[in-house]
């Protein structure tokens, strides 16, 4: 512990003696503001991600429970699909192989192929759990829906997804931690995000622990902040005495 | 009872604080006691340390490591001596002979200045310089023609600065794109997904030997940064250093070094019998003729 040395965060990354107020000028980047930049880079992956994540993991989650086989049947496909294959391998897959054949698709920044790629792969998981959600709500209520003249949709607007969305509170928010953690994999396609920043950096500054250290921690921060945006969340919007209130 | 606790565990930690300082400062000592010696070897740096699989290690220097293990084996008077071979990475191979898990490293690294601060370095066996690839259809021939190019480099190489510096320094403007391996680095230049690939000369030689078609790429421009790269040992051991200068010296002088040389670098080697095709650079001979274990900055002062 005597030997680390905590300056090299306020070191140019082109060398020399640590910079005063550990922020450079001139085009001087200091480790620590790259830092906190491929940190925006990850935030900005997995925030991205998020959002395909969620729209299309409740819209196949949903199609999964409707009372029609194709639907059904198109649902379990993308699930089985994308939650079958490893995220590394999407990852090269998208960037390395769809490229090959559709040759437009090389115009495309790797970051919105990444979005995409963490996207759908969590979408996969996310359904999984929207349709857990669905059916665990009482054959009842869909029936009741329907009886009182509500659409199929409507059904599910007003009645299912109100309940089945805050029993899947909890499971959500693992998948929204995970996909933080997850976004590193994006260093494979040249993303600056934390993990490239760290690999980089050790290399550089022979400081690994340091480094690493570091990094573990704004990884731990991102994924505890969303922790706690998603406990305030699942505390606004429940409601007393039903299933996913615990307290 | 708790007393004696405490006193057990300072007396525990004094000894293995002073079995870490009688390991730290005496290597050969403790390869004549244990009849072994540990080196730190390279899944796969080019030509100069890699694995045939099967646990066998091979490449220029593990070879020459090999050979001055012999002559410490034979300077030491020890009938058997078994080398472990142990892989190591960028990541952990500091770490790894500073607390004396790995006696000797033959792989690729990089003499500098902060790592002298930790370990010490035999003299430099192999002088690397940093070059571009390119598709040879490219019509690119140095670095300023990279303007507003995509150029490509592996994370976690001291490429990636000195292509920054260059950038810097020269003005040119370029997109850097990051492969995770030297590998995933030549396929974005072959996939043309960058224009050229900044690299080490014999990583980029070896990456165009094993290309489909090796005539597509070539090397060009001008030397971005010279780099030596040494055998590395644990710092404050100046008997183990200097047995396994003596043995390079020795090689260098006998010409046995250009051989080894010859045998990695423009032979074909296993296990797919390709050639690197890499003659030794004018900054290789140079180390050779004055042999020596300066740093990377004193080369770029010159």
């Amino acid at each position: 512990m005597a030997n680390w040395d905590w300056q090299v965060f306020c070191r140019s990354r082109d060398g020399g003696d640590p910079l005063p107020g550990c922020f450079g000028s001139d085009g001087d980047v200091t480790y620590f503001q790259w830092m906190l930049g491929a940190w925006g880079w990850t935030l900005q992956v997995a925030l991205l991600s998020l959002i395909v994540a969620l729209v299309v993991g409740s819209l196949m989650g949903i199609l999964r429970t409707a009372p029609n086989k194709w639907l059904v049947l198109i649902g379990n496909a993308w699930t089985e699909l994308f939650r079958n294959v490893p995220l590394l391998v999407q990852i090269f897959l998208w960037y390395h192989v769809i490229p090959s054949i559709f040759k437009s698709l090389q115009q495309v920044p790797s970051i919105v192929l990444v979005v995409f790629a963490l996207g759908f792969f969590t979408s996969a998981r996310i359904a999984e759990q929207v349709k857990a959600g669905i059916q665990t709500l009482p054959k009842g209520q869909r029936y009741a829906g329907l009886a009182m003249g509500l659409t199929l949709p409507q059904t599910y607007r007003y009645v299912l997804l109100p309940m089945a969305f805050r029993i899947v509170i909890p499971p959500l928010t693992s998948e929204s931690m995970n996909i933080i953690k997850n976004s590193s994999v994006a260093f494979a396609v040249s993303i600056a995000e934390l993990t490239m920043f760290a690999m980089q950096a050790q290399e550089e500054t022979s400081r690994g622990v340091e480094i690493y250290l570091a990094v573990t921690v704004l990884y731990f921060v991102s994924a505890f902040a969303i922790n706690r945006l998603a406990l305030f969340i699942e505390n606004r919007v429940r409601i007393p005495g039903t299933v996913g209130s615990s307290k | 009872m708790k007393k004696s606790m405490i006193v057990n565990a300072v007396a525990l930690a004094s000894l293995w604080a002073a079995a870490g300082l009688a390991q730290a400062e005496d290597t050969l000592k403790k390869i004549k006691d244990s009849g072994s010696v540990t080196m730190g070897v390279r899944e796969s740096s080019g030509a100069l340390s890699y694995t045939l699989g099967d646990g066998k290690y091979v490449g220029y220097h593990v070879e020459i490591c090999q050979r001055a293990l012999a002559d410490i084996q034979k300077s030491l008077g020890l009938a058997k001596m078994e080398i472990k071979y142990q892989p190591v990475t960028s990541q952990n191979r500091i770490p790894l002979v500073q607390n004396g898990t790995v006696d000797i490293e033959c792989g690729s690294t990089t003499n500098n200045a902060a790592r002298q601060k930790d370990v010490a370095f035999a003299v430099t066996t192999f002088v690397e310089e940093v070059r571009i690839a390119v598709k040879a259809s490219s019509g690119i021939t140095s670095i300023a023609q990279l303007n507003g190019k995509k150029v490509a480099t592996t994370t976690g190489t001291t490429s990636v600065q000195t292509l920054r510096k260059n950038e810097k320094a020269t003005g040119v403007n370029f997109d850097e794109v990051f492969g995770k391996d030297h590998s995933d680095s030549f396929l974005l230049l072959e996939s043309g997904r960058a224009d050229a690939f900044v690299m080490d000369g014999a990583i980029l030689a070896g990456n165009i030997s094993k290309a489909k078609n090796p005539a597509d790429f070539k090397i060009v421009g001008e030397v971005l940064s010279v780099e030596p790269i040494a055998i590395m040992m644990r710092k404050d051991d100046p008997a183990f250093k200097k047995a396994v200068d003596d043995s390079i010296v020795a090689m260098i002088k006998s010409g046995e070094i250009a051989k080894i040389w010859d045998k990695w670098f423009m032979q074909p080697i296993p296990p797919a019998n390709t050639k690197v095709g890499l003659p030794p650079s004018e900054s290789t001979k140079a180390a050779w003729a004055n042999p020596n274990d300066r740093p990377m900055e004193d080369y770029a002062k010159k």
